[in-house]
């Protein structure tokens, strides 16, 4: 029963060459060794020799890697926790409005975001910068966190963690000797998904930033917006490589795992 | 026994209930207490100052700040919301844009997702990779790949040129079908994941059933598979239609600057005219109109926690 008609193909495959022709044609073009897009002036990598000239860009890029690493970190480390709270909390009292805080941000226009954290920042005087936007992609991040881990511990088989805690073992210590490194590969992949999420952001950076935190999209966008250089289209190509090199590891990495048996 | 009832079961130790309270004050915090900033400040006067608005209620002047503070609040922005059309045009024009493309993408969206539940079972995953991985890259750079294909010298136009489709470069940035394409292109993979999770899932026995009872195939899509799917095209349809309402990147580097989308309104307002009570206006009424989208998107999220 279960056979492809060539209407289901086609779909796919259309689907999916509309989902990459866009990527791989910028990357073609960021080895283009003409200026203009309309003409192709053969192979050249100096667009990114340019690149590496650009201390502003570099400058920024340092800047989102680090703003990435700090609020995916923190965003794994709460998202976790309230995914725990949410599927071994039981009923506790404002449960409702937790989950409604988890997943509204899911779905939230990013300029709301951007704009009510902005202000809550002004309300309380702070000095604007690497850490408002560390803590907005906290806040936006954990939720995907959450999601992402909640998933897996709806998944696996409690009576491990009951074992444990029928033969003594104290909640805490059940907790780290069992529980974490069965939802250890979720947690991964959410510190990763938060990563990605905070590195790619525009709209809630661009509220929440200050002087001397300029993210790589701002920076960017900045630059998109007088129209296409080439230098972005290196930059941008460097950004899809560096993510693919990442996914693959990390799905080599799992299935890595299953073949060694854990 | 299933794990959900045992998990059920499983007594609430407090180390439980304290895990909750990292994530809980965060969000409070950071998420909720920003929404009644917003609100107040959406009332309050436009000032020429740093803030660029009237202060906020001062908690040392008692009783005689809280008169002054309502006494202070001010209706203006909504006010200028109502009176002047560039702001209900920019709202009609954000959900009439999100209602189409979230139509269009359901149109596209569903065939893939269907498309890759009927492959072998072992290209599935893969196949699901693919999908996915887009979403890993940054967005603008996806909507930035776009620019360098829709510009006038762009590579769209000289295929056409190339093909004899057109005669002349055909303006496709800067317009509507610019913003389509990129939405479409941008929120592809929010509509095919939640779509081709719940066929995933649909027992393929029922199908088998169907055709067992010579039911044609597509009368067993029709009858059987669609509407099992629904709750798949619901997450779906949410997941994209709440989000592009307040689409601001897209309809920036994409489309035209003569009508704004609301994202872009709120901007302009913002950084642009500095109008803090406007924008935080413009927000409060945005969010009233997702409300009820959003709380649908919630209802349906959360009885699948509730184990």
């Amino acid at each position: 029963m279960r056979r492809a008609s060539w209407f289901n193909i086609v779909s796919v495959a259309l689907g999916l060459a509309f989902l990459y022709l866009p990527i791989a044609i910028l990357v073609i073009y960021s080895f283009n060794a003409s200026r203009l897009v309309s003409v192709w002036g053969g192979w050249s990598m100096r667009w990114y020799a340019a690149l590496l000239g650009d201390r502003d860009m570099l400058d920024s890029a340092w800047i989102s890697l680090r703003i990435a690493a700090v609020s995916a970190s923190a965003a794994t480390v709460l998202g976790t926790l309230g995914a725990i709270a949410l599927v071994r909390g039981g009923r506790f009292r404002g449960r409702l409005v937790f989950s409604g805080m988890v997943y509204a941000p899911l779905v939230m226009p990013e300029v709301i975001t951007g704009l009510s954290l902005l202000l809550l920042f002004v309300a309380l005087d702070v000095d604007r910068g690497f850490w408002t936007i560390a803590i907005a992609h906290t806040t936006l991040t954990m939720c995907f966190v959450t999601v992402v881990v909640q998933a897996r511990l709806l998944d696996f088989d409690t009576s491990l963690e009951e074992a444990a805690m029928d033969l003594g073992c104290p909640p805490l210590k059940t907790f780290l000797a069992v529980t974490l490194p069965l939802i250890a590969p979720a947690i991964v992949s959410g510190w990763m998904l938060a990563f990605t999420l905070s590195l790619d952001d525009l709209v809630v950076a661009s509220f929440t930033t200050g002087p001397g935190a300029t993210t790589l999209p701002i920076r960017i966008y900045s630059e998109v917006r007088l129209g296409v250089k080439p230098e972005i289209n290196a930059v941008c190509t460097l950004m899809i490589a560096a993510v693919a090199l990442a996914v693959v590891t990390a799905s080599l990495a799992s299935k890595w795992r299953v073949v060694s048996g854990e | 026994m299933t794990n959900a009832q045992r998990a059920r079961k499983a007594p609430d130790t407090p180390a439980r209930r304290q895990v909750i309270l990292l994530p809980y004050v965060w969000l409070v915090v950071f998420f909720l207490l920003p929404f009644v900033i917003v609100l107040k400040i959406s009332l309050s006067q436009t000032a020429i100052a740093q803030p660029p608005y009237t202060p906020l209620l001062d908690p040392a002047e008692g009783l005689a700040g809280l008169r002054d503070f309502f006494a202070a609040l001010s209706f203006d922005s909504y006010a200028l919301l109502v009176s002047d059309p560039i702001y209900v045009l920019s709202y009609l024009r954000s959900l009439a844009i999100a209602a189409l493309s979230t139509a269009l993408l359901l149109v596209i969206g569903y065939p893939i997702a269907y498309g890759i539940t009927r492959a072998p079972r072992r290209w599935q995953p893969i196949l699901f990779m693919l999908v996915v991985l887009p979403f890993w890259t940054s967005f603008l750079i996806r909507i930035y790949a776009w620019i360098n294909i829709l510009q006038r010298e762009g590579l769209l136009n000289q295929v056409l040129l190339t093909l004899h489709v057109v005669d002349a470069p055909v303006t496709w940035l800067a317009t509507d079908t610019a913003i389509y394409i990129g939405i479409v292109y941008s929120y592809l993979p929010f509509m095919v994941l939640p779509i081709y999770a719940t066929l995933d899932k649909l027992p393929e026995s029922l199908l088998e059933a169907a055709a067992d009872l010579g039911c044609p195939r597509w009368k067993t899509f029709w009858l059987v598979t669609l509407p099992l799917s629904l709750a798949g095209v619901l997450a779906g349809v949410l997941l994209c239609f709440i989000p592009i309402v307040g689409e601001f990147v897209i309809p920036d580097l994409l489309g035209g600057s003569d009508s704004l989308m609301i994202g872009q309104t709120l901007w302009v307002e913002f950084f642009g005219n500095k109008d803090w009570p406007a924008a935080s206006a413009v927000t409060v009424v945005l969010l009233i109109l997702l409300v009820a989208p959003i709380l649908l998107f919630q209802s349906r999220r959360a009885p699948r926690l509730e184990r």
